[in-house]
């Protein structure tokens, strides 16, 4: 059963250039327990996803339209109060930069037992209790100690774990992880990783991941969304994404990354460029978002926007010539 | 035989730190501490390694943006590290730098066009007036930007047009070593290709040697001739890519290689997690530098450091597993 739904979501944001259509008409829901990666270049619209499933958006000048449907409730249309009780209790989210989203002149611990005072109840003790607990399970070393120090006395994959600790003191139902591990080193990632695989298993969460790393796609996804340009372009289970990708974008997108052991297996030959660059959000786009910059595009591609289509089993995807494109590549 | 374009001798980089008001005792961040390698021309060499084990250090210690604290830089068999300010000039012009961030290496207030005829000027490059103009559009050319761009501001640029301009500003010195420290890093991934075959294209054409300075493995493996892995300020090995990436021998380097996720979902990975964080560089441990994470520590690794020996004709390690006892 589908945990979240999102229909249609637009966000938009108004700017002395123009209307910022970070975010236009996205549809797509996450079962429970299933882990959703979000991929896609800087700018793509993300983050602006992610914030507005958690109603982050500053309004003005920002704007969220549509509907988020989270466990058969509109999230658009709770009041204030409620949508507090559900930050922080049913979804939690990591933000792509620790520091902002920790306090910095409270302890981690006074951050985490607070979490877990309100939306739990607890009382001091038990809260004091829990954190330690939470930060051991994060693989924080000499956790009595830590739970009196301040985030910038903790190194930054010490920061990303208090995160996630703070994220997971509630047993949430749905974590948004945006580029959780953008800032991190490989061994630390490595560490997080494994974490947040763990934790699921444990808790049962569903995951939405926000990253641009398709190694870390690969390693933790079941299903990927392709975004480009504030659209949703594909969507398909990570294997059928990675095995037979249908947009020319994210044949473009699989096509520029080298792998590791490639000057082994004697394929460290020149890159797949994608020419140009993503378009202007605030200009009007007639016709296919990705026309400016595929090999593909013909006339039709110019003036007509090809809506997203069956491809093949559980595999969508927004481009008039998709099929074409697949036998061709 | 002529002399490699670039060696580096025993460099070390002791950065002094504030300590406390009644502290007497000096510390020291030991960002550099005793490496050493050779660049050949039209070669590049990768530096990796994790956030601060000393590698953007190594690099502007080659640029001499600062006094290192000893060892010796040494560019065509002329030491630059302790050279006067007359003989740097020219030697300035042979070593040029490529950074992350092309928005903060690039002042917003001149145009392209002056970007890149104020290196040409300084080294005295130009003949004339029109020399001058012919290489600043041929530059132009040479980095697939339009001729009409020279009249922009580089904040009127997308990121990988700003890391263009950059490498155009760097190339108009005619250097033969550019050091590219993270240059592709904070680009996007399809505007990072371009500019990653652009690098490669550009070594081809001039016989540049690169030294390239990133923690990008996958990129690192599909540009570098040979890689040097740092830790801690150290060299733990340093092998041509083949040896790197089909047989490391260094725990840290396979345990580094092993951390990368595969873009292929389902591959059989077996990650060495390793445990804890990367040690302070103000006290960084005894003995081997990297026994506190290392899954086959042993007793000597505690107390004895491990030199870099050779254990192939152009691998090195630093490791008590590669020494007899
Ligand atoms: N001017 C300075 N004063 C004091 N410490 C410094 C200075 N510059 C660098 N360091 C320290 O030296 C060490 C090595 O830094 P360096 O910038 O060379 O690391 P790096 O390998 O380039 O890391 P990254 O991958 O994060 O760029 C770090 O601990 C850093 O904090
Ligand atoms: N508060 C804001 N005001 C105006 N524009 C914004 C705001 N937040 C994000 N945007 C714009 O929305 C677009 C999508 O941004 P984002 O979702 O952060 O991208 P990413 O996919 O990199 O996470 C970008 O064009 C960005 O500039
Ligand atoms: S619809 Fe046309 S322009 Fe758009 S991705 Fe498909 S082929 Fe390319
Ligand atoms: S010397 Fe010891 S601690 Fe250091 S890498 Fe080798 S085995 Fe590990
Ligand atoms: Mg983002
Ligand atoms: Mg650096």
């Amino acid at each position: 059963m589908a945990l979240l739904e999102v229909e249609n979501l637009q966000t938009h944001f108004r700017t002395p250039g123009g209307i910022n259509r970070a975010v236009d008409g996205v549809s797509f829901h996450v079962n429970e327990g299933e882990t959703l990666a979000i991929v896609g270049e800087s700018g793509c619209g993300k983050s602006v996803t992610s914030m507005s499933l958690m109603r982050l958006i500053p309004e003005p000048p920002g704007r969220i339209a549509g509907s988020i449907r989270f466990a058969g409730r509109d999230l658009l249309k709770l009041s204030d109060r409620e949508m507090r009780a559900i930050r922080g209790n049913d979804i939690s989210m990591i933000f792509q930069e620790p520091m902002t989203s920790l306090n910095p002149v409270l302890t981690v611990g006074r951050q985490i037992r607070e979490t877990l005072m309100i939306h739990q109840g607890l009382d001091k003790q038990a809260a004091e209790a829990h954190a330690i607990e939470m930060l051991t399970l994060v693989g924080i070393p000499e956790p009595k100690r830590r739970v009196g120090e301040y985030p910038h006395q903790l190194s930054g994959g010490m920061r990303q774990r208090v995160m996630i600790a703070v994220a997971l003191a509630c047993n949430p139902k749905l974590l948004i992880a945006d580029e959780p591990t953008t800032a991190l080193d490989v061994t630390i990632q490595a560490q997080i990783l494994k974490l947040m695989l763990d934790l699921k298993r444990r808790v049962g969460a569903a995951i939405i991941l926000i990253t641009h790393d398709l190694g870390v796609v690969a390693e933790i996804a079941e299903r990927v969304m392709v975004m480009y340009a504030g659209r949703k372009v594909e969507e398909a289970p990570v294997a059928e994404l990675f095995r037979s990708p249908r947009h020319p974008y994210t044949q473009g997108l699989l096509g520029a990354v080298p792998k590791l052991g490639s000057s082994l297996a004697g394929t460290a030959t020149r890159l797949a460029e994608i020419p140009g660059q993503v378009p202007d959000l605030r200009k009007p786009i007639t016709g296919c978002v990705f026309a400016g910059r595929c090999a593909l595009a013909t006339d039709l591609c110019r003036q007509y926007a090809p809506g997203l289509e069956e491809k093949g089993p559980r595999h969508i995807a927004a481009c008039h010539y998709a099929a074409k494109g697949a036998i061709a590549a | 035989m002529s002399p490699p374009l670039l060696q580096v001798n025993d460099l070390k980089k002791h950065f002094p730190i504030k300590s406390g008001l009644f502290n007497r005792k000096p510390e020291f961040v030991y960002a550099v501490d005793g490496v050493s390698f050779e660049i050949a021309r039209g070669e590049t060499l990768s530096l990796v390694g994790e956030s601060g084990c000393g590698k953007s250090t190594v690099g502007r210690a080659i640029l001499r943006l600062f006094e290192i604290t000893s060892g010796q830089v040494i560019l065509d068999g002329q030491r630059i590290d302790d050279a006067a300010p007359g003989t740097m000039r020219q030697m300035r012009r042979r070593v040029q730098v490529v950074f992350q961030d092309p928005f903060s290496s690039l002042n917003p207030r001149m145009r392209v066009r002056d970007i890149l005829a104020e290196p040409i000027r300084n080294f005295g490059l130009a003949k004339s007036a029109e020399d001058l103009e012919v290489r600043v559009t041929s530059l132009m050319d040479t980095v697939r930007l339009p001729r009409e761009a020279l009249n922009r501001r580089p904040h009127e640029f997308s990121g990988g047009q700003r890391q263009r301009i950059g490498i155009a500003r760097a190339l108009a010195a005619e250097p033969e070593l550019i050091v590219c420290d993270e240059a592709v890093s904070a680009l996007d991934v399809s505007v990072k290709a371009q500019i990653v075959n652009l690098l490669q294209d550009l070594q081809r054409e001039f016989g540049l040697a690169l030294l390239f300075i990133s923690h990008d493995l996958a990129i690192v493996e599909h540009m570098t001739h040979r890689v040097a892995v740092m830790y801690l300020g150290k060299i733990v090995e340093v092998a041509p890519r083949r040896e790197i990436f089909a047989a490391p021998r260094h725990p840290y380097t396979k345990a580094l290689l092993s951390a990368v996720p595969l873009p292929e979902p389902g591959a059989q990975r077996n990650p060495i997690i390793l445990k804890g964080d990367v040690p302070s560089p103000i006290n960084p441990p005894k003995g081997c530098r990297f026994h506190t994470r290392c899954p086959f520590v042993f007793d000597r690794c505690r107390t004895e450091e491990p030199t870099l020996r050779a254990t192939g004709p152009e691998q090195w390690v630093a490791c008590h597993l590669e020494e007899p006892p």
